[in-house]
């Protein structure tokens, strides 16, 4: 897409840089000079607001770095009084990180279920789509260890529970699991030298995403951006220069979000959070209900639908790494759901049934619906949700490709946008 | 005989727990409307003084404020005390105090020295360490209060509840345990704390009736603003920023609208 570069450098000194290091062209080539498909929606500035919330976390991250105290008796009170408190604006630097975490996750998945629904993971996006997936599991990794580092309540038993997770390996090799617990934990318990690492990698970890998504921008700017329609570009006539016809359009939608995010800062900073994590760790106390951060409760639903530990833990693993399958799982030739009927249909139920199993998450262990009378344990809704979510992608997907009747695609984008060949 | 007391005592318990099961399940809070709620909420001044003064005289004979310091009291956002007045507010504690000049903290009887406070301390603790409060407390650790209101579901409408919970009287065959007293709003209904506010626990300087759901609000409006002492900025800075933001988005839309105007 990017092989005709456009730059010219207007000055002596540019064009001495350009051919020494030709970083200005770079930068023009791919953020402003950039040919983009001229119909992109409201659904693809995502890709621009996360880029902006990670640049957010980072900035207020380095910040909280310097006026947190990563000790397990020092801890939450060097965010509960010394930040909270005693730091200049403290307050809204903690607020907008621990919001902007819930906010990266909503924007990351409406970004996902945006490349669903348009097809964008298929051929030649397979590796631009796998890259997002190692984005969003180190993204996990991520907001986990930094939910730790307050060292709450929620912090404390959070942490046990998931690192205790690996512990079920036992069941395979005698010994195995609890060696790698104890080795995550540096010790017999999540303590000091626990918290120590976690806030080590959480500060490590943004770097390396933001490793990633350069790679990721590189796999977008290969093959260039998919589109609403999913067909391919069939000229200029397609197109537009990035700026500043996207520029200007992302700008806008980045900041309605903002305002949703600061929103949620500025009057109701606590909306995501859980009370507990406003009483200090105490080994001693456990939690009547210990839950998750919103963002991973559906598969938190799918490790606690599973009566074995084990298997609840591959089940749990197996949803995230199947994302990295779906380019060859999906057999259909059509890229965007507006021509797949039948996939557009299961598409919704998808997104359904991942919000069903969230809610699942949030509630207590033994909760139980009751429908016309009856007792429906919500156990075996998050079974049934855990199963139709692998159905979709193992047999669902593979199949409908084959047997759906999908509409027809449009001549070219310049065609279906200006409703003639121009 | 003696020893059969105790084994009665376990099956009457444990036959009363079974009849007690549906109702030890908290009830939700009552809906209050406070005075910090909302976009432009603000924390009532005198609601902040009067809440300080039952801190003071009736919870902190308990409870800590460990986060919360005397120059908070007159800080921006707060109960709006002069500087003045909280000096002699901290003035009017006693403070443990650091060595002497012969490195000494406790004097000839083995008491702990203590100073009167300044400005830049903490509420000091009502009890040395955890273990003292416990044993003070029938074996409960009364919870510091810095962020009560944030550390609980039900936030302010919560702690409201439970200390104007306290004149309910036990369905019938609930068990209150012996020396916990019943509150519907605590989770098991059966908590340590005994009943802290009475009418007339406290004389406000203001002529405020002192009545218990006086004194529950004004308490509650207090603990509030130690728990997010920064509220009234935060509110401030938020209205403005959005507005600003809004304003924002408008001018751009209209360029968006003005670039893409012959592309689609």
């Amino acid at each position: 897409m990017a092989e005709h570069s456009s730059y010219v450098p207007g000055s002596g000194l540019t064009r001495w840089l350009d051919q020494r290091l030709p970083i200005i062209r770079l930068v023009n080539d791919s953020f402003v000079s950039f040919p983009t498909p001229r119909n992109l929606n409201f659904w693809y500035t995502f890709g621009g607001v996360l880029t902006f919330m990670l640049a957010i976390q980072i900035v207020t991250g380095i910040v909280l770095a310097m006026h947190y105290v990563p000790n397990s008796e020092m801890a939450f009170l060097s965010v509960e009084q010394r930040i909270m408190r005693e730091v200049n604006y403290g307050w809204l630097i903690r607020y907008l990180h621990s919001n902007g975490a819930s906010m990266f996750f909503l924007a990351v998945y409406i970004h996902m279920f945006r490349g669903l629904y348009y097809g964008s993971y298929k051929s030649p996006r397979e590796v631009l789509w796998i890259l997002g997936v190692f984005i969003y599991l180190l993204m996990v990794m991520t907001a986990f260890f930094g939910y730790v580092l307050p060292w709450g309540q929620m912090s404390f038993w959070g942490a046990t529970v998931i690192t205790s997770l690996f512990s079920a390996l036992d069941q395979l090799v005698p010994h195995l699991g609890t060696s790698i617990t104890t080795w995550l934990w540096g010790g017999f318990a999540v303590d000091d030298a626990t918290l120590n690492r976690f806030f080590s990698l959480h500060y490590l970890m943004p770097f390396v995403i933001a490793g990633v998504v350069g790679l990721h921008i590189w796999a977008l700017h290969v093959p260039g951006n998919n589109n609403p329609l999913g067909i391919d570009v069939k000229g200029p006539q397609d197109m537009v220069p990035f700026h500043p016809y996207y520029t200007v359009k992302d700008g806008f939608f980045l900041v309605l979000f903002i305002i949703v995010f600061l929103s949620f800062v500025f009057y109701a900073p606590n909306f995501f959070g859980n009370p507990d994590n406003y009483i200090q760790a105490n080994p001693m106390v456990t939690p009547t209900d210990i839950v998750p951060e919103w963002y991973l409760l559906p598969f938190y639903a799918m490790l606690r639908s599973v009566p074995q530990k084990l298997l609840g833990v591959l089940v749990m693993g197996g949803a995230l790494v199947s994302l990295l399958f779906l380019p060859w799982l999906d057999s259909s030739k059509v890229r965007s759901c507006r021509f797949r009927p039948l996939m557009k249909q299961l598409f919704w139920i998808f997104a359904a049934d991942c919000v069903l199993l969230g809610f699942c998450g949030s509630q207590t262990a033994d909760a139980s619906w009751t429908i016309a009378g009856a007792q429906l344990p919500l156990v075996w809704i998050a079974r049934l949700g855990t199963l139709f979510y692998f159905a979709f992608f193992w047999v669902l997907m593979p199949w409908i490709g084959k047997i759906e009747v999908t509409r027809p695609l449009p001549e070219s984008i310049a065609q279906s946008v200006l409703g003639d060949g121009e | 005989m003696r020893k059969l007391l105790p084994l009665l005592a376990v099956v009457a318990l444990v036959s009363a727990s079974a009849v007690a099961q549906s109702s030890s399940e908290p009830v939700p809070p009552k809906e209050m409307k406070w005075s910090f709620d909302g976009v432009f909420g603000t924390y009532d001044r005198g609601a902040l003084q009067r809440g300080f003064q039952i801190y003071k005289e009736v919870c902190s004979s308990c409870h800590s404020l460990n986060m919360v310091a005397f120059h908070d009291l007159a800080g921006p956002g707060g109960p709006g005390f002069t500087e003045l007045q909280a000096k002699a507010i901290a003035a009017g504690y006693k403070i443990p105090a650091e060595p002497n000049e012969r490195g000494e903290i406790t004097d000839e009887r083995g008491n702990r020295l203590t100073r009167p406070g300044v400005l830049a301390d903490h509420f000091p603790q009502p009890f040395p360490n955890e273990q003292a409060a416990r044993a003070n407390n029938g074996g409960a650790l009364p919870p510091d209060l810095s962020l009560i209101i944030k550390a609980r579901n039900g936030g302010a409408d919560y702690v409201y509840s439970i200390l104007t919970g306290f004149t309910e009287t036990p369905p019938h065959g609930f068990a209150v345990m012996s020396g916990k007293y019943y509150n519907p709003y605590f989770a098991g209904r059966n908590i340590s704390m005994p009943p802290p506010l009475k009418r007339g626990s406290v004389s406000f300087a203001d002529g405020t009736p002192a009545s218990v759901s006086n004194e529950a609000k004004a308490v509650v409006t207090f603990l509030a603003w130690a728990s997010e002492p920064q509220l009234e900025a935060r509110h401030r800075i938020g209205f403005e920023v959005l507005a600003f933001l809004l304003l924002l988005a408008g001018l751009l839309f209209l360029a968006y609208r003005k670039v893409w105007h012959d592309k689609h």
